[in-house]
């Protein structure tokens, strides 16, 4: 369990790093808190040319709540995420999927951009960018590109991301008053990755649901908005909203099979509504 | 017979052990801590397939990267190192085929070791590892064991008529009479996964063979350095004064640890090649892939239940899964025999039929495990219990009182050929249910329910054969000893040192066997230092397995404190003009009947060594006493015990929350309570593991492992063990001085039966059961019909 061989750099600023990206594209890997990314190089999983930390650069991490904005820097840490206040108060949903992220120990390392740079499906962060409508914001030697999270995450472990970009930062529209969030999950243990999990955001009016964003983790191999079913539970409710949601790539292993996780998605939405 | 123990003595005492500081300190010295001037470092090439025939078609382009110093296959190896087989005069006709360190031209097991690279650093061994070239044929695997046994099977080892390793049929009474007459009979199948031990620390080995002194000094992280000694020398074909076994600190062992595995022969082998020292240390995946795994079984069993609701008989049949080999030297075989053994122990009842398949698979072989077995079959019993108790729709808990061995039916060997001596289950019975509570439990219980809540209480009725005695392994042939030595010495400051054959392994026995000489010889135990672990130092013995340490090793340190202590009263009282009987020694100080001090133990043994020419003619004191033990009767101890499971069901995701736990044991007398219930809680969460969490799967297309990292492979938590509280008997071994039996597993033992009933019991309320382990998510939403 030693990594292969591999070239490693520490940039002191971006431009350096991005200058690095555009040289090496595919063959550089991004470390960041390297809670993923180590283990998959010591298990010859990731075989990169270039290791570039980023740990250097200044400016990559830090929140900010503007104009209704809340700016979630790329390299911020699960920890420093978990504990905002901004974030608690802009996007409560991050903070409840934050508890279920791995284990302090992971999460003082591990980065909110690492997450969603890697895509893992089980993942709490991909998910909660669906469902919180974020645009990620990717730079290169290009420029900067903004990128809606609906569109970002395109299977297991790929994005949008080019070879030669960089996750920056996250952009999440406030909460807006009148919804609340939420994040459940179900896992074997406790920091496990999730079988299943539910990020939602709703919008009650006279005790009904006038508007609801759905999106799952652990099912699929990208997160994706439960569209189908956001619009039966504003129509039909909570029963039929839960036989709504649909995964039809939902992934099958040899512990958990594709109705399983299905069925668990479902147990948590008619959990949640009944909250 | 048992010795009145000095008054005030520290046997018994809860001390806390002296080892703990430098471990929680990182001041502990594992087996990657140390490093030998000169050495390589090792990796192995492993198979990639569970059955595969295969060539190494090139090494050069390995041996040709910088700082590879050499590729090496089973021909190379084959000048340094014998072949063995696994064989056992009890287990007559097992079928165990002959296994070299390196497998040659087959491989049947995934993570079989077929090449081994070394070079200046683990890395670079890694890196020349995918230069190796090789030419992989897989071939049909068989690895589900019911699957492997059909006569259409692929064959695990080719040229073997069948997978069948062994088979044995044995019981007493007449059961088809029992059968017969039955009012009851309830029947089950249950299926149990395999699972490992996983300790903290994995194995590893560092082997230095000295040339000029053709010696060989081995460093390993194992549990029975002696052992290791023995089969050293036979395989490397060295006297074995000249191989010598260092096991420092362990970081775990659970039975993984007590094993001749083919890589650490491996590495011995290699480094007498080389004439250099060579370091392998298991990665994770190594570990997961390639260590013993343990208790694959499909057990189906029947109970005969008289109309009085009085057990009349068990029949049993067991399919084990072995793995591809019967590990050496022991024998898998043995898992499948203690699991047979341990149906029904606690109970009283007259005939039993157990039926044994014992099946080669294309999987690591299995072997002897935390509380061997014996999980196996109390599950296996405690299900039929409460199965029978149900269709009487009685307390399962009554039912279990009514049928327990009472004290005065001892001794008595039970028709399963388990001898039962001075057992408590009266005894035990009463503490268990002060200490549950059992009329506020249950009313706890209610409410959850009126709540909706699926909740569940489980019982299991423990009996463990611990401490095993010549009897285990003498007749079976198998160089195992079942003698531990413990030697004292006075230093001239009155310290004691001690070096004893018992392995520290992480359970603490360390602390306890300071204890006992303390109290033998009359020292505080902060004036005795112990060694253990390395055969150049420590007398030959046992180590660590089967719950020995106490029962064996500590009445070995009593024997040799006793001497010791004889001996330094006999040259203070010739010192004194008096006689030893008018002196004791207590914390040190020579006193006299008063207790008034006479002369301090330091003074004494400054006298001794450094004035002789002070002590009176003829006076020759031995401050150097040896003792071994070796029991005569009784082969094992058996000790008793019940536990309860009280465990939540969702069932709406399936998971199993354990919510309390209850033991109360009786492991004879406990040397230190305090390291007892640690073992007790230890091995309670280890057995909470075996029955939700932890399993070794395959692909049951390809016979991929699936579990190769702990992402994978569950491990219970801190989170995931609920508060275990424990309760004690004690009923002190009337065969010894000390009366210590073991502890160690007996948490293991008892668990997952405790859990397994606990979990039926809340499934009945939806008219469901389980009868597999682990019991996961799936297992549960299946049988609540969830899922298909």
């Amino acid at each position: 369990m030693k990594p292969a061989r591999f070239d490693y750099a520490r940039p002191e600023t971006l431009d350096a790093a991005l200058a690095a990206l555009a040289e090496h594209g595919a063959e550089a890997s991004v470390l960041a808190g390297g809670q993923s990314l180590i283990p998959m190089l010591n298990l010859r999983m990731a075989r990169p040319g270039l290791l570039l930390d980023i740990n250097r650069i200044p400016g990559l991490d830090g929140i900010s709540l503007e104009a209704g904005l809340l700016m979630i820097g790329a390299r911020t840490r699960h920890a420093d995420v978990l504990i905002s206040p901004l974030v608690r108060q802009a996007a409560p949903m991050l903070t409840e999927a934050l508890h279920h992220v791995a284990h302090p120990a992971i999460r003082n390392r591990g980065t909110i951009g690492g997450s969603i740079s890697l895509a893992d499906p089980a993942a709490e962060m991909p998910a909660c960018m669906v469902a919180l409508g974020a645009t990620l914001i990717a730079a290169s030697a290009r420029g900067e590109r903004r990128i809606p999270a609906e569109g970002f995450f395109r299977g297991v472990y790929a994005t949008a991301l080019k070879p030669d970009e960089l996750l920056l930062r996250i952009e999440i529209p406030a909460i807006a008053p009148g919804w609340t969030h939420g994040f459940t999950e179900v896992s074997r243990r406790h920091g496990d990755y999730a079988m299943a999990g539910l990020a939602l955001a709703l919008r009650r009016e006279a005790g009904r649901v006038a508007d609801a964003r759905i999106a799952l983790c652990g099912l699929e191999p990208a997160p994706r908005r439960q569209h189908a079913a956001e619009a039966v539970l504003v129509a039909s409710g909570a029963e039929a909203a839960c036989d709504a949601l649909s995964a039809p790539d939902a992934m099958a292993g040899a512990e958990v099979t594709a109705a399983h996780r299905l069925h668990l998605a479902r147990v948590l939405l008619r959990r949640a509504l009944a909250n | 017979m048992n010795e009145l123990l000095p008054p005030g003595g520290w046997i018994g005492r809860p001390l806390p052990r002296a080892a703990t500081r430098r471990l929680v300190e990182g001041r502990g010295r594992y087996l990657d801590d140390h490093a030998a001037k000169g050495e390589l470092h090792a990796a192995f090439l492993r198979s990639p397939f569970p059955h595969a025939a295969f060539r190494i078609t090139d090494r050069e382009a390995a041996r040709a990267l910088p700082g590879v110093r050499a590729v090496l296959i089973a021909e190379d190896l084959a000048p340094a190192c014998r072949s063995w087989r696994t064989q056992s005069l009890a287990f007559p006709g097992l079928v165990s085929p002959e296994q070299g360190p390196l497998a040659r031209e087959h491989t049947v097991y995934q993570g079989e070791p077929v090449a081994l690279v070394l070079a200046a650093s683990r890395a670079i061994a890694e890196d020349a590892l995918e230069l190796v070239g090789t030419d992989w044929d897989e071939l049909p695997a068989a690895t589900d064991p019911v699957a492997a046994l059909k006569p259409d099977a692929p064959a695990v080892h080719q040229g073997l008529p069948s997978n069948l390793a062994w088979r044995t049929e044995f019981g007493d009474g007449d059961v088809e009479a029992a059968f017969a007459r039955a009012a009851l009979v309830v029947e089950d199948r249950l299926v149990f996964t395999r699972h490992t031990g996983v300790p903290l620390e994995s194995r590893g080995v560092l082997a230095n063979y000295d040339p000029a002194a053709e010696a060989l000094e081995v460093r390993l992280s194992h549990q029975i350095p002696h052992q290791m000694q023995v089969h050293l020398a036979e395989l490397l074909d060295l006297p074995m004064g000249r191989v010598r076994v260092i096991a420092g600190d362990i970081g775990g062992g659970f039975g993984i640890k007590m094993h001749v595995y083919p890589d650490e022969v491996a590495i011995c082998a290699a480094s007498r090649l080389l004439r250099r020292p060579v370091r392998w240390v298991s990665d994770r995946i190594e570990a997961l892939m390639a260590d013993i795994h343990a208790r694959e079984h499909v057990m189906r069993a029947r109970m005969a239940v008289d109309a009085e609701g009085r057990i009349l008989a068990f029949d049993v049949d067991d399919i084990q899964g072995l793995g591809a080999y019967s590990i050496y030297p022991r024998s898998s075989t043995v898992e499948a025999i203690s699991a047979l053994r341990t149906v029904g122990a606690p109970y009283r009842f007259e005939a039993y039929r157990a039926r044994l398949r014992s099946v080669l698979q294309n999987k690591v072989p299995t072997g002897q495990y935390r509380s061997v077995g014996h999980p196996i079959g109390c599950a296996t019993t405690e299900r039929l219990v409460d199965l029978a108790a149900a269709a009487r729709r009685e307390d399962p808990l009554e039912f279990r009182r009514r049928n327990l061995l009472r004290e005065a039916e001892l001794p008595w060997t039970n028709p399963a050929g388990g001898r039962m001596a001075e057992l408590s289950h009266t005894a035990t019975l009463a503490e268990f249910e002060r200490l549950l509570d059992l009329p506020s439990l249950r009313a706890e219980i209610a409410a959850m329910r009126g709540e909706g809540r699926l909740v569940g209480l489980g019982f299991a009725a423990v009996v463990e054969y611990t401490a095993s005695g010549p009897g285990a392994y003498g007749p079976a042939g198998i160089p195992v000893s079942a003698v531990d030595t413990v030697v004292v010495q006075l230093e001239p400051g009155g310290d004691v040192i001690a070096r004893a054959s018992v392995a520290e392994i992480g359970q603490g026995i360390q602390q306890g066997i300071v204890q006992v000489v303390a109290d033998a010889v009359g020292v505080s135990p902060s004036r005795v230092t112990l060694h253990t672990g390395d055969t150049g130092n420590a007398p030959h013995g046992g180590g660590a397995w089967a719950s020995r340490g106490a029962g064996i090793g500590g009445e070995a340190a009593w024997g040799a404190g006793r001497k010791l202590r004889a001996e330094i009263l006999g040259a203070a009282a010739s010192l004194l003009q008096t006689t030893p009987e008018a002196l004791d020694l207590r914390d040190g100080q020579v006193v006299d009947k008063t207790g008034a001090t006479r002369m301090t133990l330091s003074d004494l043994a400054a006298t001794v060594f450094f004035r002789g020419h002070e002590l009176p003619g003829g006076l020759q004191p031995q401050f150097t006493a040896t003792h071994q033990f070796r029991r005569e009767e009784d082969v094992f101890l058996t000790t008793n015990g019940l536990q309860a499971s009280l465990v939540e069901v969702d069932p709406d995701t399936g998971l199993v929350t354990p919510l309390r736990h209850w033991v109360v044991g009786d492991c004879g007398r406990r040397l230190n309570p305090l390291l007892v219930d640690e073992q007790v809680r230890g091995g309670v969460v280890q057995g909470i593991g075996e029955a939700l969490l932890e399993a070794c799967r395959y692909d049951p297309e390809n016979g991929q492992l699936l579990t190769g990292t702990l992402a994978d492979y569950l491990l219970p938590m801190a989170d995931n063990a609920p508060d275990i509280t424990v309760g004690h008997v004690e009923t002190p071994y009337s065969g010894s001085a000390l009366g210590a039996k073991g502890a160690g597993e007996a948490g293991t033992c008892g668990a997952p039966a405790a859990v397994l009933c606990a979990v039926n019991d809340a499934l009945a309320a939806r008219g469901a059961a389980v009868t597999e382990m682990p019991i996961t998510p799936a297992v549960i939403l299946r049988a609540l019909g969830t899922l298909p």
